[in-house]
């Protein structure tokens, strides 16, 4: 009999150093069922961030390169311009992204480098213990925003799918969330649009992913998730931004 | 313009430095504007797209770096350049580059500090260039041209050292030479592909795959690659020490200078003839490792050491370790774009040698 479940050859069995309900694992997993299904193994380069995800190349069996907070889109701008032919990949958390490297994602669109950037968006640093990121939501406690991100003080979250969707460069830009076999599928089929728009050299893709972090926002894995469906899409609506397919 | 091997070229210092960069094979420069070394990044617009290479003008130095930490990783010579207060943005990549082993050239044409500082010569980056300058212990290959001929010359080694350590080098230029036409000959031989790279990332086919990464974060793995790290930098201080030693051997005094600065200093040696006053130069070529043994060694037979440099003394200090008290060691610098005039240098030398104490030593 033929097994309809397995673990992909591109996901390393190993314990993830993930806390309980995360969704770094689920992500990491469809990661690399797509570089299975798309048989580019051999050919793909990934960068880990600094941030939760700063071992993804613990986890994936294929070259992938660490890079500085913020700084992965210009490393795999250095990769991609020597590898052309490569599928050169970042995988980002929200403050490597949209905080200290908000620069180079912009400019990496811009210049339509043609990479793929997995964006896990999950309204906090957790790496360094649950403290405000720049999608953090009004009202959101976190460590540094004890009663609640508060918009006169500490300011508005930013939504880096509409902030990019004005740049020419941007060709696929897409945002979605793992919070139920539903979404989880379409999240995969977006994702492989990514790598396929690399793949047909379309240039810049971005997938933003909505995804839980219950340790930090103090809650059981089941309310996270209801969290993201309930709070964080009424911030950050799920949708295509930016489709070269349907732009002509 | 195209490059023959031998042509004789008038250049200025950075066009010299981004067309030796271009002969020794890098392909891939990524740079932002800022004075005084602007004619790299407008060179390389220029020449790369010629020879089927990549010149990105980058949105900040934080990218250029990184992006020299792309291209290293996946196995190609690169480089960034830049001015003082770009490089200082640099030092966070130019700490992950070391800390990853990955071969590149940083050109620094050194303006005047500290802050926004100006735009004219200055040596006050020694200490972030030799000293590690970012976080960590680390080093960088500190190479310091002191005409045209030699910036083209030691960017063509650069790459070199580079991949033969797997370590950043940096080469240490200022305003003046930067700006200033010489003539050059580009008459090395150009082998690229002379170090294998069988760590690059390059798409895992038919291999186990490659992480260039410079995160250690179970106990005492950090420590044994620190440990790996002082060793390649203990065979690099034996076997990578350059200088040039003028009129040393019966000398009442010795200079130390590098770049311009040296340049200055030779115009000193024959005056001083004159004066009945040996002197003698050293110029350190290598800046990092530093050429201590031959000071050590000159400080035995010597009267004194004066250091000089454009900056309120950084290199001296270096200096002072090496002489370990075994003469005196004296400094003149001048600052914010200052130049020492052969004049200057000659009152201090004769402030530390007085004539007449030559002569009595003499007799």
């Amino acid at each position: 009999m033929e097994p309809v479940y397995k673990n992909p050859k591109t996901l390393i069995d190993t314990p993830t150093h993930y806390c309980p309900g995360c969704g770094h694992g689920i992500i990491h997993r469809l990661i690399a069922e797509i570089i299975d299904d798309l048989d580019i193994r051999g050919k793909t380069i990934g960068l880990a961030p600094v941030g939760c995800a700063v071992l993804a190349y613990n986890y994936l069996d294929i070259d992938m390169c660490e890079a500085a907070h913020g700084r992965p889109p210009a490393v795999a701008t250095g990769i991609k311009r020597v590898h052309p032919d490569k599928i050169v990949f970042s995988y980002q958390g929200d403050g490597d992204l949209a905080a200290i490297g908000m620069a180079e994602i912009i400019h990496t669109a811009s210049r339509s480098e043609n990479i793929t950037v997995i964006f896990v968006n999950n309204a906090v640093y957790g790496m360094t213990n649950g403290q405000m990121a720049p999608t953090t939501l009004l009202n959101q406690r976190t460590l540094t925003t004890p009663q609640g991100r508060n918009e006169k003080y500490d300011g508005y979250p930013i939504r880096i799918c509409e902030l990019l969707a004005t740049i020419d460069g941007s060709r696929f830009l897409a945002r979605t969330s793992i919070t139920s076999p539903k979404n989880i599928i379409k999240t995969k089929q977006l994702l492989e649009k990514g790598f396929k728009s690399q793949i047909e050299e379309k240039g810049f893709s971005l997938i933003e992913i909505l995804s839980p972090c219950p340790v930090y926002w103090r809650m059981n894995p089941n309310d996270a998730m209801k969290f993201i469906d309930d709070n964080m899409t009424t911030t950050f609506p799920l949708g295509i931004f930016k489709d070269w397919e349907s732009q002509n | 313009m195209s490059t023959e091997k031998n042509q004789k070229l008038l250049l200025t210092g950075n066009e010299a430095a981004a067309e030796a960069a271009i002969m020794a094979g890098c392909r891939f420069y990524y740079g932002y504007p800022i004075t005084p070394q602007n004619e790299i990044l407008t060179h390389m617009a220029t020449r790369m797209p010629q020879v089927g290479g990549t010149c990105i003008q980058v949105e900040s130095e934080l990218a250029a770096i990184n992006m020299v930490h792309g291209s290293a990783a996946a196995g190609a010579r690169t480089m960034t350049s830049s001015s003082s207060p770009g490089i200082s943005l640099k030092q966070e990549g130019i700490s992950y580059l070391a800390g990853s082993e990955l071969p590149c050239v940083i050109v620094n044409v050194q303006r005047g500090g500290p802050g926004l500082g100006d735009i004219s010569p200055s040596q006050a980056d020694y200490f972030q260039a030799v000293k590690g300058g970012g976080h960590g212990d680390y080093h960088t290959i500190v190479l310091a041209p002191s005409s045209v001929q030699e910036t083209a010359d030691l960017v063509f080694d650069a790459f070199d050292l580079a991949d033969c350590y797997r370590n950043p080098v940096m080469i240490l230029g200022d305003a003046q030479l930067g700006q200033m036409m010489e003539p050059v000959v580009f008459n090395k031989k150009q082998n690229p592909n002379l170090y294998k790279k069988p760590w690059a990332l390059t798409g895992a086919n038919g291999r186990r795959k490659n992480v260039i990464k410079s995160f250690y974060p179970v106990k005492g793995e950090l420590e044994e690659f620190n440990a790996k790290l002082q060793k390649k930098y203990r065979q690099i201080e034996a076997e990578e020490v350059r200088y040039e030693e003028i009129n040393t051997k019966k000398a009442d005094i010795v200079i130390v200078a590098y770049g311009t600065c040296a340049r200055i200093c030779k115009e000193i040696v024959k005056i001083g003839e004159k004066l009945n006053i040996k002197i003698g130069i050293i110029r350190p070529i290598t800046l990092w490792p530093f050429p201590c043994d031959i000071i050590r060694r000159v400080s035995e037979r010597v009267q004194a050491i004066l250091t000089v440099e454009m900056s309120a003394g950084q290199m001296v200090e270096d200096v002072r370790l090496s002489v370990s008290g075994r003469c005196p060691v004296h400094f003149y610098g001048r600052t914010g774009g200052g130049i020492p005039s052969p004049k200057e240098i000659l009152e201090k030398i004769l402030e530390i040698i007085p004539i007449k104490e030559k002569v009595t030593c003499a007799t």
